[in-house]
Protein backbone atom coordinates (compact mmCIF):
# COMPACT_ATOMS: atom_id res chain seq x y z
CA UNK A 1 0.00 0.00 0.00
CA UNK A 2 1.40 3.42 -0.84
CA UNK A 3 1.69 6.52 -3.00
CA UNK A 4 4.59 6.48 -4.49
CA UNK A 5 3.86 4.15 -7.42
CA UNK A 6 6.80 5.16 -9.76
CA UNK A 7 8.84 3.61 -6.86
CA UNK A 8 6.99 0.88 -5.73
CA UNK A 9 6.77 0.13 -9.28
CA UNK A 10 10.23 0.19 -10.55
CA UNK A 11 10.92 -2.11 -7.76
CA UNK A 12 7.99 -4.48 -8.01
CA UNK A 13 6.27 -5.93 -5.73
CA UNK A 14 3.58 -8.81 -5.29
CA UNK A 15 0.44 -6.79 -5.03
CA UNK A 16 0.37 -2.71 -5.10
CA UNK A 17 -2.97 -0.89 -4.01
CA UNK A 18 -1.71 2.58 -5.45
CA UNK A 19 -3.65 5.84 -3.84
CA UNK A 20 -2.91 8.90 -5.51
CA UNK A 21 -2.48 10.96 -1.92
CA UNK A 22 0.89 12.90 -1.15
CA UNK A 23 3.14 10.98 0.77
CA UNK A 24 2.64 10.22 4.36
CA UNK A 25 -1.21 8.81 4.03
CA UNK A 26 -0.97 5.95 2.21
CA UNK A 27 -3.69 4.38 4.24
CA UNK A 28 -6.58 7.28 3.80
CA UNK A 29 -6.70 10.82 4.49
CA UNK A 30 -6.16 12.05 8.64
CA UNK A 31 -9.54 11.50 10.72
CA UNK A 32 -11.54 10.29 7.14
CA UNK A 33 -12.94 6.76 8.23
CA UNK A 34 -14.95 6.29 5.51
CA UNK A 35 -11.92 6.50 2.67
CA UNK A 36 -9.64 4.54 5.49
CA UNK A 37 -12.18 1.94 5.80
CA UNK A 38 -12.40 1.85 1.68
CA UNK A 39 -8.19 1.65 0.95
CA UNK A 40 -8.24 -1.20 3.48
CA UNK A 41 -10.76 -3.54 2.42
CA UNK A 42 -9.74 -2.84 -1.58
CA UNK A 43 -6.44 -4.06 0.26
CA UNK A 44 -7.97 -7.58 1.36
CA UNK A 45 -9.99 -7.50 -2.15
CA UNK A 46 -6.07 -7.25 -4.32
CA UNK A 47 -4.90 -9.74 -1.22
CA UNK A 48 -7.24 -12.63 -2.27
CA UNK A 49 -7.64 -11.54 -5.79
CA UNK A 50 -4.35 -11.04 -7.62
CA UNK A 51 -2.54 -14.25 -8.97
CA UNK A 52 0.14 -12.40 -11.19
CA UNK A 53 2.83 -10.53 -9.69
CA UNK A 54 3.57 -6.93 -10.11
CA UNK A 55 -0.61 -6.64 -10.09
CA UNK A 56 -1.34 -2.66 -9.76
CA UNK A 57 -4.71 -1.33 -8.39
CA UNK A 58 -5.81 2.35 -7.83
CA UNK A 59 -8.09 3.10 -5.23
CA UNK A 60 -10.53 5.75 -6.42
CA UNK A 61 -9.75 8.12 -4.13
CA UNK A 62 -9.06 12.08 -4.89
CA UNK A 63 -6.87 14.12 -2.36
CA UNK A 64 -8.61 17.63 -3.70
CA UNK A 65 -9.79 18.86 -6.88
CA UNK A 66 -6.88 21.55 -7.65
CA UNK A 67 -3.97 18.58 -7.03
CA UNK A 68 -1.48 21.88 -6.52
CA UNK A 69 0.14 19.14 -4.23
CA UNK A 70 1.37 17.41 -7.27
CA UNK A 71 3.46 20.62 -8.49
CA UNK A 72 4.71 21.41 -4.69
CA UNK A 73 5.89 18.82 -3.57
CA UNK A 74 9.84 18.95 -3.91
CA UNK A 75 9.96 21.78 -6.14
CA UNK A 76 13.03 23.33 -7.89
CA UNK A 77 12.74 26.63 -9.81
CA UNK A 78 13.90 29.93 -9.83
CA UNK A 79 12.54 30.71 -6.26
CA UNK A 80 14.21 28.55 -4.25
CA UNK A 81 17.69 27.85 -6.58
CA UNK A 82 19.66 29.37 -4.36
CA UNK A 83 18.64 28.46 -1.72
CA UNK A 84 18.69 24.59 -2.12
CA UNK A 85 22.25 25.12 -3.55
CA UNK A 86 22.77 26.66 -0.46
CA UNK A 87 21.31 24.10 1.86
CA UNK A 88 23.23 21.42 0.18
CA UNK A 89 26.81 23.43 0.88
CA UNK A 90 25.38 23.48 4.47
CA UNK A 91 24.73 19.49 5.02
CA UNK A 92 27.82 18.46 3.01
CA UNK A 93 29.75 20.24 5.24
CA UNK A 94 28.81 19.39 8.33
CA UNK A 95 28.91 15.63 7.05
CA UNK A 96 32.47 16.39 6.05
CA UNK A 97 32.89 17.72 9.56
CA UNK A 98 31.45 14.43 11.16
CA UNK A 99 33.83 12.22 8.56
CA UNK A 100 37.03 14.08 10.29
CA UNK A 101 35.94 13.03 13.39
CA UNK B 1 -8.68 17.46 -11.06
CA UNK B 2 -5.78 15.98 -12.67
CA UNK B 3 -4.84 12.06 -13.16
CA UNK B 4 -1.41 12.60 -14.01
CA UNK B 5 1.37 11.27 -11.12
CA UNK B 6 3.57 12.32 -9.50
CA UNK B 7 7.70 11.07 -10.55
CA UNK B 8 8.96 10.83 -7.54
CA UNK B 9 12.56 9.68 -8.65
CA UNK B 10 13.10 12.06 -11.42
CA UNK B 11 11.23 14.71 -8.69
CA UNK B 12 14.24 13.44 -6.20
CA UNK B 13 16.85 13.34 -8.96
CA UNK B 14 16.55 16.98 -9.36
CA UNK B 15 15.95 18.04 -5.96
CA UNK B 16 18.99 16.61 -4.71
CA UNK B 17 20.85 17.62 -7.89
CA UNK B 18 20.19 21.46 -7.13
CA UNK B 19 21.50 21.02 -3.68
CA UNK B 20 24.54 20.43 -5.51
CA UNK B 21 24.83 16.60 -4.96
CA UNK B 22 26.44 14.55 -7.84
CA UNK B 23 25.74 10.92 -7.39
CA UNK B 24 21.49 9.96 -7.89
CA UNK B 25 20.54 7.95 -5.56
CA UNK B 26 20.32 3.94 -6.88
CA UNK B 27 16.47 2.69 -6.16
CA UNK B 28 15.85 -1.21 -5.90
CA UNK B 29 14.94 -2.54 -8.82
CA UNK B 30 13.88 -6.33 -9.70
CA UNK B 31 12.73 -7.24 -13.17
CA UNK B 32 11.19 -10.47 -11.77
CA UNK B 33 9.32 -10.84 -8.44
CA UNK B 34 7.40 -13.40 -6.95
CA UNK B 35 3.99 -13.69 -5.67
CA UNK B 36 2.32 -16.36 -2.90
CA UNK B 37 -1.32 -16.54 -3.15
CA UNK B 38 -3.24 -17.42 0.10
CA UNK B 39 -3.44 -20.82 0.99
CA UNK B 40 -6.40 -20.58 2.93
CA UNK B 41 -9.43 -18.31 2.76
CA UNK B 42 -8.84 -14.49 4.26
CA UNK B 43 -11.19 -15.20 7.48
CA UNK B 44 -8.78 -17.47 8.71
CA UNK B 45 -5.30 -15.54 7.76
CA UNK B 46 -3.20 -13.52 10.32
CA UNK B 47 -2.26 -10.62 8.92
CA UNK B 48 0.37 -8.07 9.72
CA UNK B 49 2.04 -4.50 9.44
CA UNK B 50 5.54 -3.41 8.18
CA UNK B 51 6.01 0.33 8.10
CA UNK B 52 8.60 2.75 7.53
CA UNK B 53 7.77 4.94 11.07
CA UNK B 54 8.85 3.89 14.26
CA UNK B 55 6.17 4.79 17.56
CA UNK B 56 7.40 7.51 19.57
CA UNK B 57 6.84 5.63 22.68
CA UNK B 58 9.49 3.10 20.89
CA UNK B 59 12.13 6.52 19.98
CA UNK B 60 14.98 6.60 21.67
CA UNK B 61 15.54 10.64 20.64
CA UNK B 62 18.11 9.76 18.42
CA UNK B 63 17.89 8.18 15.57
CA UNK B 64 15.02 5.62 14.49
CA UNK B 65 15.81 1.93 14.02
CA UNK B 66 14.47 -1.66 13.22
CA UNK B 67 12.24 -2.08 15.74
CA UNK B 68 9.51 -4.73 16.51
CA UNK B 69 6.39 -3.87 18.49
CA UNK B 70 3.51 -5.01 20.43
CA UNK B 71 0.21 -5.87 18.32
CA UNK B 72 -1.64 -5.65 20.87
CA UNK B 73 -1.28 -1.91 21.86
CA UNK B 74 -1.84 0.75 19.11
CA UNK B 75 0.92 4.15 19.30
CA UNK B 76 -0.49 6.78 19.82
CA UNK B 77 1.53 8.37 17.34
CA UNK B 78 4.69 7.92 15.64
CA UNK B 79 8.20 9.71 14.96
CA UNK B 80 8.28 10.69 11.00
CA UNK B 81 9.91 13.72 11.20
CA UNK B 82 13.32 11.81 9.05
CA UNK B 83 10.86 10.40 6.92
CA UNK B 84 10.15 12.05 3.47
CA UNK B 85 6.12 12.61 2.82
CA UNK B 86 4.68 15.94 1.88
CA UNK B 87 5.22 18.08 5.21
CA UNK B 88 3.28 21.08 3.55
CA UNK B 89 0.18 19.21 1.96
CA UNK B 90 -0.93 16.97 5.02
CA UNK B 91 0.38 15.52 8.50
CA UNK B 92 0.82 12.63 10.21
CA UNK B 93 -1.31 12.94 13.51
CA UNK B 94 -3.96 10.08 12.81
CA UNK B 95 -1.58 7.02 13.08
CA UNK B 96 -4.81 5.42 10.88
CA UNK B 97 -3.72 7.48 8.09
CA UNK B 98 -0.78 5.12 7.09
CA UNK B 99 -0.78 2.56 9.74
CA UNK B 100 -4.15 0.33 9.79
CA UNK B 101 -4.09 -1.37 12.71
CA UNK B 102 -7.61 0.06 14.31
CA UNK B 103 -9.18 -0.69 10.36
CA UNK B 104 -7.40 -4.40 10.74
CA UNK B 105 -8.99 -4.78 14.40
CA UNK B 106 -12.62 -3.92 12.78
CA UNK B 107 -12.22 -6.44 9.68
CA UNK B 108 -11.04 -8.98 12.54
CA UNK B 109 -14.06 -8.32 14.53
CA UNK B 110 -16.49 -8.09 11.68
CA UNK B 111 -14.87 -11.67 10.85
CA UNK B 112 -13.10 -10.66 6.89
CA UNK B 113 -9.78 -11.22 8.28
CA UNK B 114 -8.55 -14.32 10.92
CA UNK B 115 -6.57 -11.89 13.24
CA UNK B 116 -3.94 -9.66 13.53
CA UNK B 117 -0.31 -11.35 14.60
CA UNK B 118 0.95 -10.22 17.83
CA UNK B 119 3.99 -8.53 16.15
CA UNK B 120 4.50 -5.54 13.68
CA UNK B 121 7.10 -4.11 12.21
CA UNK B 122 9.11 -0.48 11.63
CA UNK B 123 11.70 -0.74 9.37
CA UNK B 124 12.77 2.60 9.00
CA UNK B 125 14.03 3.69 5.52
CA UNK B 126 17.37 2.89 5.40
CA UNK B 127 20.15 4.28 2.51
CA UNK B 128 21.44 1.13 2.72
CA UNK B 129 19.75 -1.55 0.69
CA UNK B 130 22.28 -4.11 2.23
CA UNK B 131 20.56 -3.82 5.51
CA UNK B 132 17.40 -4.19 4.35
CA UNK B 133 18.34 -7.48 2.48
CA UNK B 134 20.97 -8.63 4.83
CA UNK B 135 19.16 -7.52 8.17
CA UNK B 136 16.24 -5.96 8.18
CA UNK B 137 13.78 -8.45 5.74
CA UNK B 138 15.43 -11.60 7.56
CA UNK B 139 14.53 -10.54 10.95
CA UNK B 140 11.10 -9.77 9.80
CA UNK B 141 10.57 -13.36 7.93
CA UNK B 142 12.07 -14.77 10.59
CA UNK B 143 9.68 -13.91 13.19
CA UNK B 144 6.51 -13.72 10.81
CA UNK B 145 7.50 -17.46 10.25
CA UNK B 146 7.23 -17.70 14.41
CA UNK B 147 3.77 -15.67 14.74
CA UNK B 148 2.44 -18.15 11.46
CA UNK B 149 1.43 -14.99 9.80
CA UNK B 150 0.18 -15.67 6.45
CA UNK B 151 0.19 -12.25 4.67
CA UNK B 152 1.95 -9.09 5.45
CA UNK B 153 1.00 -5.41 4.54
CA UNK B 154 4.14 -3.28 3.65
CA UNK B 155 3.12 0.38 4.34
CA UNK B 156 5.76 2.84 3.62
CA UNK B 157 5.13 6.38 4.43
Amino acid sequence: MGSAKDIVEFCGVARYLFTDFPLGNPCGRPYDLETQEGIINAAMDLLESATAPMTTVQTPYVWDETSEWKDNYMKVDDSNRALLLELGRQRMAAQATVKKR
Amino acid sequence: MRDDVVRYMDRSRKYYEAHGYINAYRWAHYETVPIATLSKPLKDCVITLVTTAMPDSSFSGEKDRFHIGDMSVTPDSFYTKERFWDKDATHTDDVSSFFPIEQLRRLSEEGRIGGLSSRYYCVPTEYSQRCTIEHDAPAVLQSCIEDKVDAALLIPL
